[in-house]
C-alpha cells in the first residue's frame, strides 16, 4: 500500500504465494539454478530412480502397517479368521500379522506391497551400484556419494532383515537363530552380545520390540539422511553423461528439470510404484501362515533368506566346520570366518574408487563415463567380484539347487567351494578377453569403417566388402576415451647422483598400474594419424 | 594417496586440449551438439492431438481404477478366495485391489512420460559445469578466518581447557555405555546347563507321555523334552531351545563309538537336537545309515559313531545325554548334557 508498484497491478494468487515463501525460505535463488537444471538422458540411470522410489514406497507402506502390527511377544492362543492356526499359541507378532494378511482389509496388499518393494529397492541399488561401477562414474568428485550408495546397501540389507524377522514366524526365527549363532561365535564378546541383544538367552522376549525400533526407526532414520545426502550431491555434482556429439568434460548436455524431468521422473514413480502394487497383488510373497509361528525346537526344509542375505548364507553354508580351542578358549572359525569374509567382500566395494585413483594418480573431475570395454581390468574386476557373489547366492540355495535339479547337496557344496576361488579368476579373464576384443572392434571401425553387408564385385573379379566411413560424431565417441599409460617408478638416482631404494609401495603401484594399462591391458586406440594415412590411400581395406 | 613419488607423465593429456583450436580439424574432433531433429507431433498438429488424446485417455483409465479400487474394497468380502487363472486359488480382495491400485498409478504414470517424451520439447540444452574446487583466492580467505577464530579460542595456547575438555567429552558417551548393560544378563554359565539333571524322565513330544524303550523302534526318530516342562510355560522357548532331544534305536552291534554304547540304553540314544553349527533343530534322519541332516546348513552328523560330524560347515559333535531307564519302566536322564549344546562360544572350551 505503501509504493506505487503495489497499486499498479494486483499479482496472481500463485505469484504471491511465491513470494510470500520468497521471503522467507528464498526459493527464487534455489529455483534459478534448480528448475531448469539440465539431466542427460539414458536409460541406465533410471536404476536409482527406481531405488529412491522403491524406498519411498516401503515407508509409506511400512507407516500403515505400524497401525496395525503389534510388536510384542506376549504369547497367545489364535482364534482369528485363518482357520488352519486357530488354537495354535503363538506371539502376538504373528498373531497381528496374520490380522493383516486376513481380517484387515488390504492389509495383505500392502503387507505384499512392502515386501516386494524391500527386495526390489535392495535389487536395484544392486543394478545401480554395477551402472556406476562399470561406467567409473564413482570417480572424483563423487567417491563420497558412492560411499553413502554403499552404505544405503548395506543399511537396506540389515533393514530389510530385521523387517522380515518382526512377524516371527518359523522362517525368520530360523534366520534370527542364525544370526545369534554367528554373534556367539564372535571371540570374547559373543557371549555378551547375545545376552545383550535378546535380553538373556535365545529366543527371549525382547527380540521382537527391539528389532521393530531398529526396523521403523533407528536404520530408516539414517536411511532416509543418506537418501537426502546422495539426492542433494546428485544435485550438487550434476549428473554424468557418456561421451558424444557436444558433450564435453565441461558441460552437461540433456533437458532441463522442468518440465521434461519432472514429468518423466514423476511419472517414473507412479510406473514403479504401479508395477509393484500389480505384482503383490498376484503373487504372494513372504506366506507366513504357511510357516507356523517360531519354535526354536521347529523348523521347515529349504529355509532361505531373502535374496539379498543369500551370498552371506552361501559362505556360512560353504564354510568347512574349523574349530580350534586354545587355551580353553573357542576360536569357531567355521563361522566367523565366512561373518569376516562378509565384511571384506563389502568393504572391497567402498574402498575401490579410492584404490582406482590411487593407482592412476589421478586427481582431476570426471564427469564423462566410461564404456566398460575402455577400462578392461576395471570392468573385469567387477565381473569377478560379481562372479563370486553369485557363486555364493548358488551357495545359499544349495538345498534348493539339489532338490531341483537332483544333485547330491554335497556335490553342489563342493562344486560352490572351488568355484568361489577358480570362478572369479575364470571370470576376471574372460572379461577382459572380451573388452579388449571389443576395443580392437572400435579401433577397427574407426579406421576402417562400418561395415554395410555390401558386396562389390571388383573388374578383375575379386569381391570385396564395402565400408562406409563413419561421421564425425561417431568417430569422436569412439576415440574421446582417455588412455593411461602405466605409472613407471620415478629416477632411482636423484640430481646429486645418490641412488634411492624405490619404496613397495611404489613397486607396488607400478606393477598395478601396468595391470591395468601396461601393455596387453589395453588396446591403444586409433590416432588421427593413423586414420588420416589409412583415408588417404582409400579403395584399400 | 599421495603419488609425488611416481612421475606424472603417465596421466593422459588434459583433455581440454583434445577439442582445443589446434586440433578442431581433427577428424576425431567433438563436432558440437548435433541439430535438433523434429519429431511428428513437432510438424504435425494432429498428431499432437492424437498423442493428447493418448495421454488424457491414460488418465481418465487411472480414475476409473481408482473408482474399480474402492469398489472392490466394498464389494468383496475379505475372506473371499476366487480362482483365477494362472494365478490359481488367491483372495479377491487382494487381486482386485493389488490390480486396480496398479492400474491407476501405471496410468498416471505411462501419461505423464509419454506426454513429456511427445508434447515437451526434446531439444537437448547444454549447461556448464563449474568446478568444485575453490579459487585459491577463496580458500587463503576460508584459510585465513580460520586461523583467526582458532587463535580468539585460544584453544592452542590454552593447553589445560583442551586437555580437560577432550576429557571431558571423551567421558560423557561412557553414561549411554553404561545405561546399555541393562539389555540383558552376563552370560556367566547360563550357556551351559540345560534343564536335564539325573532322574528326569523323557516326555515324547507327540504323546506328551513318558517314554519307554519298547516305544522307540529301529529306524524311527523320536523327539523329547525333559518332564515338567510345559508348553504353556512362560520361558518354554527358551528351555526347549536348549532342551530338544531326538531319540533314534540302532542295533547295538552298529554303534561304533564306545562311550555313544555306554550312554545308551539297550541301543537307544539320546542326542541334543540343537545343531553345533549355528542352532537350527535338526530333523532329518536317513534311517540307513543314520546320518542326521540339518535342514538349515546341511551339517551331517553320524549317530552310529558319537554324532561327529561328517559333512558342513557344524565344527563339533552333537552333545549325547546318557540314558538309562527308571523303576517304572520310563527312559530317564542320568545327568545334564556333559557339554554345552548348540553352536559353539569362546568361553566354551
Amino acid at each position: 500500500m505503501s509504493t506505487a508498484n503495489d497499486t499498479k497491478r494486483k499479482a496472481p494468487a500463485g505469484e504471491r504465494v511465491a513470494d510470500w515463501a520468497d521471503g522467507r525460505l528464498g526459493i527464487y535463488t534455489l529455483a534459478k539454478s534448480n528448475m531448469r537444471k539440465i539431466f542427460p538422458d539414458h536409460w541406465s540411470f533410471m536404476l536409482g530412480e527406481i531405488c529412491l522410489y522403491s524406498f519411498l514406497i516401503i515407508i509409506l507402506t511400512g507407516v500403515y502397517l505400524t497401525l496395525f502390527f503389534h510388536p510384542s511377544m506376549n504369547e497367545v492362543v489364535y482364534h482369528g479368521s485363518y482357520v488352519p492356526m486357530q488354537g495354535v499359541r503363538m506371539t502376538e507378532a504373528y498373531a497381528s500379522t496374520l490380522d493383516i494378511s486376513f481380517d484387515v482389509r488390504g492389509g495383505l496388499l500392502i503387507r505384499q506391497i512392502h515386501h516386494w518393494a524391500a527386495v526390489i529397492f535392495l535389487a536395484g541399488m544392486f543394478v545401480h551400484m554395477m551402472r556406476v561401477f562399470f561406467t567409473g562414474a564413482f570417480r572424483k568428485p563423487r567417491e563420497i556419494n558412492w560411499l553413502f550408495g554403499f552404505l544405503l546397501f548395506v543399511l537396506g540389507m540389515f533393514t530389510g532383515f530385521t523387517g522380515y524377522s518382526l512377524p516371527d514366524d518359523l522362517l525368520s526365527g530360523t534366520g534370527v537363530r542364525f544370526t545369534q549363532g554367528a554373534i556367539l561365535s564372535m571371540p570374547i564378546v559373543g557371549t555378551y552380545l547375545s545376552m545383550f541383544i535378546f535380553g538373556g538367552e535365545f529366543p527371549g522376549h525382547d527380540m521382537v520390540a527391539r528389532f521393530y525400533s531398529i526396523h521403523i526407526l533407528l536404520l530408516p532414520g539414517i536411511m532416509l539422511g543418506l537418501v537426502v545426502a546422495h539426492l542433494i550431491l546428485v544435485f550438487y555434482h550434476k549428473h554424468t553423461q557418456f561421451a558424444g556429439p557436444g558433450r564435453t568434460n565441461k558441460n552437461v548436455v540433456g533437458m532441463p528439470f522442468m518440465p521434461v524431468y519432472m514429468a518423466k521422473a514423476g511419472g517414473f514413480f507412479f510406473l514403479v510404484f504401479g508395477v509393484i502394487a500389480a505384482i503383490a497383488g498376484m503373487f504372494t510373497i513372504n506366506p507366513v501362515w504357511a510357516l507356523g509361528p517360531y519354535r526354536p525346537d521347529h523348523v521347515s526344509t529349504g529355509a532361505q533368506p531373502d535374496w539379498y542375505m543369500g551370498f552371506a548364507e552361501g559362505l556360512v553354508r560353504a564354510m568347512p566346520g574349523w574349530e580350534i580351542t586354545v587355551w580353553g578358549h573357542t576360536f569357531v572359525l567355521g563361522v566367523l570366518l565366512p561373518l569376516v569374509l562378509f565384511g571384506v567382500m563389502l568393504a572391497a566395494i567402498a574402498a575401490y574408487p579410492f584404490i582406482e585413483s590411487w593407482i592412476t594418480g589421478d586427481k582431476r573431475e570426471h564427469h564423462i563415463l566410461d564404456r566398460p570395454r575402455n577400462a578392461p581390468t576395471r570392468t573385469a574386476l567387477g565381473v569377478a567380484w560379481i562372479t563370486g557373489y553369485m557363486i555364493m547366492l548358488i551357495g545359499g540355495g544349495n538345498d534348493i539347487v539339489a532338490t531341483y535339479f537332483h544333485l547330491s547337496i554335497n556335490a553342489v557344496t563342493w562344486f560352490v567351494r572351488i568355484f568361489f576361488f577358480v570362478g572369479p579368476v575364470l571370470a576376471f579373464i574372460i572379461t577382459k578377453r572380451i573388452c579388449l576384443g571389443l576395443q580392437r572392434r572400435d579401433r577397427d571401425k574407426v579406421l576402417h569403417g562400418r561395415e554395410t553387408g555390401i558386396i562389390k564385385r571388383l573388374p578383375h573379379g575379386e569381391f570385396v566388402e564395402v565400408h562406409e566411413p563413419l561421421s564425425q560424431a561417431h568417430l569422436h565417441a569412439l576415440t574421446a576415451h582417455e588412455q593411461y599409460a602405466p605409472a613407471e617408478i620415478g629416477p632411482t638416482v636423484d640430481e646429486n647422483g645418490v641412488e634411492r631404494k624405490p619404496t613397495a609401495k611404489e613397486k607396488l603401484r607400478s606393477k598395478l598400474s601396468k595391470g591395468y594399462y601396461g601393455e596387453g591391458n589395453q588396446i591403444p586406440k586409433a590416432t588421427v594419424e593413423e586414420y588420416k594415412e589409412i583415408s588417404a590411400g582409400h579403395g584399400h581395406h | 594417496m599421495s603419488s609425488q613419488e611416481i612421475s606424472e607423465e603417465s596421466l593422459p593429456s588434459e583433455q581440454d586440449t583434445a577439442h582445443g583450436k589446434a586440433v578442431a580439424e581433427s577428424p576425431f574432433a567433438n563436432p558440437g551438439l548435433p541439430p535438433h531433429k523434429p519429431r511428428i507431433q513437432d510438424i504435425d498438429e494432429r498428431a499432437a492431438k492424437r498423442s493428447e488424446r493418448t495421454v488424457a485417455l491414460l488418465f481418465t483409465i487411472s480414475m476409473l481404477a481408482t473408482v474399480g479400487f474402492i469398489a472392490s474394497f466394498v464389494i468383496f468380502p475379505v475372506d473371499k478366495i476366487v480362482y483365477v487363472w494362472p494365478l490359481g486359488h488367491v483372495s479377491a480382495t487382494n487381486l482386485s485391489l493389488g490390480l486396480t491400485l496398479g492400474i491407476a498409478l501405471f496410468c498416471i504414470g505411462a501419461g505423464a512420460v509419454h506426454w513429456a517424451r511427445t508434447l515437451m520439447s526434446d531439444a537437448e540444452v547444454a549447461d556448464d559445469r563449474h568446478p568444485i574446487e575453490a579459487a585459491p583466492e577463496l580458500k587463503a580467505k576460508v584459510m585465513a578466518d580460520f586461523a583467526q577464530g582458532a587463535q580468539e579460542s585460544a584453544l592452542g595456547r590454552r593447553k589445560l581447557i583442551r586437555t580437560t575438555m577432550f576429557g571431558a567429552l571423551a567421558m560423557v558417551p561412557l553414561s549411554g555405555l553404561v545405561l546399555l548393560r541393562e539389555l540383558g544378563p552376563m552370560p556367566e554359565k547360563k550357556l551351559f546347563h540345560t534343564s536335564w539333571a539325573k532322574g528326569k524322565q523323557l516326555i515324547n513330544m507327540n504323546t506328551m507321555q513318558p517314554l519307554r524303550p519298547e516305544d522307540v523302534a529301529v529306524g524311527s526318530l523320536t523327539f523329547a523334552m525333559p518332564e515338567g516342562l510345559s508348553e504353556e510355560d512362560h520361558d518354554f522357548n527358551n528351555k526347549i531351545a536348549k532342551d530338544a532331544l531326538m531319540i533314534v534305536r540302532i542295533q547295538p552291534a552298529d554303534i561304533k563309538d564306545k562311550r555313544e554304547l555306554e550312554w545308551s540304553y539297550d541301543g537307544i540314544v539320546a542326542f541334543s537336537k540343537i545343531c553345533t553349527h549355528v542352532g537350527c533343530p535338526i530333523s532329518l534322519y536317513e534311517q540307513q545309515t543314520h546320518h542326521v541332516l540339518c535342514p538349515c546348513h546341511q551339517s551331517t552328523f553320524d549317530l552310529s559313531d558319537g554324532a561327529r560330524v561328517i559333512f558342513g560347515p557344524a565344527g563339533h559333535a552333537l552333545p549325547q545325554l546318557r540314558i538309562g531307564v527308571n523303576g517304572k519302566g520310563n527312559l530317564e536322564a542320568l545327568g545334564d548334557f556333559a557339554e554345552p549344546v548348540g553352536p559353539a562360544f569362546w568361553e566354551r572350551g
